[in-house]
C-alpha cells in the first residue's frame, strides 16, 4: 500500500509500530551498532560492580577490572552487610539499611498524605491565598536546598528535635511537598469538575468528598507518588547527612563513609558489594514498577 | 451553603502546607539572607557588617573555583544529557523493536542515587586498578587515563558520570514527545523529498521545543543541587579542584564554621536561580487568566 506511511518512524500515537525492516541497509546497521554500543555503555558499570564484588582482593590487585572473577566468592557481600567499618564501628551496611527503612516508611506516608490533601484543596476548593501558596511551593521545587538548611537546623535544635528520626521525617515531608502537591493538583485538574459539584450538591463536606470520592479515584497517581517518594527518599544523601544524626544515619551516608573514609587498604570488593546493596531497593522498585516508573518521572517533570 | 464553615475546613487542611511555606521556605530564606550580612562564625551573631561577606566570598579561591566548576559541569551535563538522550530516543523510536528492553537499560541508572553513581565511576576511573590498569594489562602499556587525579580534569569526569545517570530521563521525555508528533508532518515532509536527518533537524526538534525546555529545567535544578555526586566521586579533589557551590555552602556551614560566608554563598545561589526562574514561572503559570482552575 502506501509506501509513505511505512516510512514514518511510528504510525500509532502510543505504539512504536514503525516500519518492519525488510533487509539490512547501511543505515539500519548503524542504528543497531549505535544502540548496542549505547546499551553496553549503560550496562558496563553494573557489570563492573557485580564482578568486583565477587572477587577476592588478591585478584583485584592484578588490575583486571573487566575480567570475569577466577574464583567467585560472596565473602565481600557478607562483610559489606554485617561487618564493614565506618570510622570506629564495624557493623556493616546493615545498620544503614534498617535506618533507611525507618526513615522511608513514615516519610513516604506523611509526604504523600499532606501532598494529596493540599493538591485536593488547591484544585477543587481554591480558597483565598491559594495562588500565593502554590507560587511559593512551585518556587520551592527549584530552590537550592542550601538556602533552607541552616535556619532549619537552628529551629530543630531549639525544639530539641535536631538529629532525631522525627526531624528527618519532617524534613523529607517539607521538601517533598512541592512535587507531591504539583503531582496531585495536576491529576485532580483532569477530573471533571461536575463530578465534584454533584458531590457538593449532595451535601458532601470537605473531608467526606476527599475520602469517599477523590481518594478512590486517585489510585494511579498514588502509585506514581509512592514510586517517586521511595526512590527519592531512599536515594537522599544531603538531608540524611545533615538532619538524621548518628543514630539514624541512612544507608547512602553510611555507604559513602564506608567507601571514602577507610584507612589502610581499600577493599574494593566490599565497597562494591555495599554499593549494590544500597542501590538494591530503588532498583527493585524500578524493575517491578516498569512503565509506572516512566510515568512517575514524566509526572515529576513539573510540566504543570 | 455555609461559606464560613466550609472555609474553615479547607484552611485547616491547608495548614500543614501553609506552615511549611511560611516557616520552612520563606522564613528560612529571609533568615539565611539576614545571616549573610553578619560576621557570624561558629555561632550566629546578629550584627551588621554590610556586604563584607560577599566581598570576601568573591575573593575566596574555593568559591571562584566552585563557580567555574558548576559552569563547566552544568554546560557539559545539560548538553550531554540533551544530545545523548535525544539521540537515544530517536534511535529507539526508529528501531521500533526491543523497546522495553532498551528503555529498561537506559533508565536503570536513574533509579540509583548520585552517591552510587559517583562511587561506581570513581572505582572504574581510578588509575591504579581501574580502566587504565586494565587496558595496560591488555598490552597497551603506555595507555594513560588519570583525569580523576588531575586537578583540571576531574570535573569533566563528574559531568560524564552525571550524564550516564541522568540522560535516560531525557530519553523518556523525548520518546513521549516523538510519539506525540503528528504523522501528517512526516508524510508531508516525505512527499517533499526532504532527507530524514533534515526532517529531524528542522521539523521534529522545533516541534519538541516544550520537551527540551522541561528537560533543561529539570537538569538545571539537578546542577544547582549537585552535591552528592561530587562528594562521592572526588570529595571536591584533587585538592579543591572539583568543588561546587552546593558543597562550598555545606562545608562552611557545618565543618568550617563560617556561617556568614556560607549564607552569603547560599544567597548568591538563591539570587541566581531566582533571576533565571522568575520569567519562566510567570509565563508558565500566571500569565493566563489568574485564578483559573486550569491555568497550568
Amino acid at each position: 500500500m502506501s509506501a509513505l506511511a511505512e516510512l514514518g518512524p511510528a504510525s500509532g500515537a502510543a505504539e512504536p509500530a514503525g516500519p518492519k525492516p525488510k533487509r539490512l541497509t547501511a543505515g539500519r546497521l548503524g542504528l543497531y551498532a549505535f544502540l548496542i554500543i549505547a546499551a553496553l555503555f549503560f550496562l558496563l558499570p553494573f557489570y563492573v560492580m557485580v564482578i568486583t564484588s565477587l572477587k577476592p582482593m588478591s585478584e583485584i590487585r592484578y588490575g583486571n577490572l573487566f575480567g570475569w572473577p577466577a574464583a567467585p566468592t560472596i565473602a565481600a557481600w557478607l562483610k559489606a552487610w554485617a561487618s564493614a567499618c565506618t570510622g570506629v564501628t564495624c557493623n556493616g551496611i546493615e545498620v544503614g539499611f534498617f535506618n533507611s527503612m525507618k526513615i522511608l516508611i513514615p516519610s513516604v506516608i506523611l509526604s504523600i498524605a499532606i501532598g494529596a490533601v493540599t493538591g485536593y484543596a488547591l484544585s477543587f476548593w481554591r480558597p483565598r491565598g491559594a495562588n500565593v501558596l502554590f507560587a511559593v511551593l512551585l518556587l520551592g521545587a527549584f530552590m537550592p536546598y542550601q538556602v533552607f538548611l541552616y535556619p532549619l537546623v537552628r529551629v530543630f535544635s531549639m525544639i530539641y528535635l535536631y538529629s532525631t528520626l522525627i526531624c528527618i521525617v519532617i524534613v523529607h515531608t517539607i521538601f517533598g511537598l512541592p512535587v507531591m502537591t504539583l503531582l496531585f493538583r495536576n491529576f485532580y485538574a483532569g477530573i471533571p469538575i461536575d463530578l465534584f459539584k454533584a458531590a457538593r450538591v449532595d451535601g458532601g463536606a470537605f473531608w467526606s468528598i476527599f475520602l469517599q470520592l477523590i481518594i478512590p479515584m486517585s489510585t494511579p497517581i498514588l502509585i506514581v507518588a509512592v514510586i517517586l517518594q521511595i526512590t527519592g527518599i531512599w536515594n537522599d544523601f544531603l538531608f540524611g547527612l545533615v538532619f538524621a544524626g548518628r543514630e539514624n544515619m541512612p544507608m547512602t551516608v553510611q555507604l559513602n563513609n564506608i567507601v571514602n573514609t577507610t584507612t589502610g587498604e581499600r577493599e574494593y570488593n566490599v565497597n562494591m558489594a555495599a554499593t549494590i546493596l544500597t542501590a538494591l531497593v530503588p532498583l527493585v522498585v524500578y524493575f517491578i514498577s516498569g512503565r509506572w516508573f516512566v510515568r512517575g518521572i514524566a509526572a515529576g517533570a513539573v510540566k504543570g | 451553603m455555609q461559606p464560613r464553615f466550609r472555609n474553615w475546613h479547607v484552611q485547616l487542611a491547608l495548614l500543614p502546607a501553609w506552615l511549611i511555606v511560611v516557616f520552612a521556605y520563606l522564613g528560612t530564606m529571609v533568615f539565611t539572607v539576614r545571616m549573610s550580612f553578619t560576621s557570624s562564625k561558629g555561632i550566629p551573631i546578629m550584627d551588621d557588617v554590610g556586604l563584607r561577606q560577599y566581598d570576601r566570598l568573591f575573593h575566596t579561591d574555593r568559591w571562584t573555583i566552585s563557580v567555574e566548576n558548576i559552569l563547566i559541569f552544568g554546560l557539559l551535563f545539560i548538553l550531554g544529557c540533551l544530545v545523548l538522550g535525544f539521540l537515544l530516543a530517536v534511535f529507539v523510536d526508529r528501531l521500533a523493536r526491543f523497546e522495553n528492553t532498551l528503555r529498561t537499560i537506559f533508565l536503570y541508572p536513574l533509579a540509583m542515587s548520585f552517591v552510587v553513581t559517583g562511587l561506581v565511576w570513581q572505582w572504574i576511573l581510578n588509575p591504579a586498578l581501574g580502566l587504565q590498569a586494565n587496558v595496560r594489562n591488555w598490552g597497551w602499556t603506555s595507555f594513560t587515563f588519570d583525569w580523576l587525579e588531575q586537578g583540571d580534569r576531574a570535573i569533566y569526569l563528574v559531568a560524564f558520570a552525571g550524564i550516564w545517570q541522568s540522560c535516560g530521563l531525557v530519553m523518556a521525555i523525548m520518546l513521549a514527545g516523538l510519539r506525540g508528533v503528528d504523522q501528517e508532518l512526516w508524510k508531508a515532509a516525505r512527499i517533499d523529498g526532504i532527507p530524514t536527518w533534515r526532517i529531524y533537524l528542522h521539523i521534529i526538534i522545533p516541534a519538541l521545543a516544550p520537551m527540551f525546555i522541561t528537560a533543561t529545567l529539570l537538569l538545571a535544578t539537578a546542577v544547582v543541587r549537585s552535591y552528592d555526586i561530587v562528594v562521592a566521586m572526588t570529595a571536591g579533589g584533587p585538592g579543591i579542584s572539583s568543588e561546587v557551590p552546593a558543597k562550598f555552602v555545606i562545608d562552611f556551614l557545618f565543618t568550617r564554621q563560617n556561617i556568614g560566608l556560607a549564607t552569603a554563598a547560599a544567597t548568591v545561589m538563591l539570587i541566581t536561580v531566582l533571576v533565571v526562574l522568575m520569567p519562566w514561572l510567570y509565563l508558565q503559570y500566571f500569565r493566563s487568566a489568574p485564578g483559573a482552575r486550569r491555568a497550568a
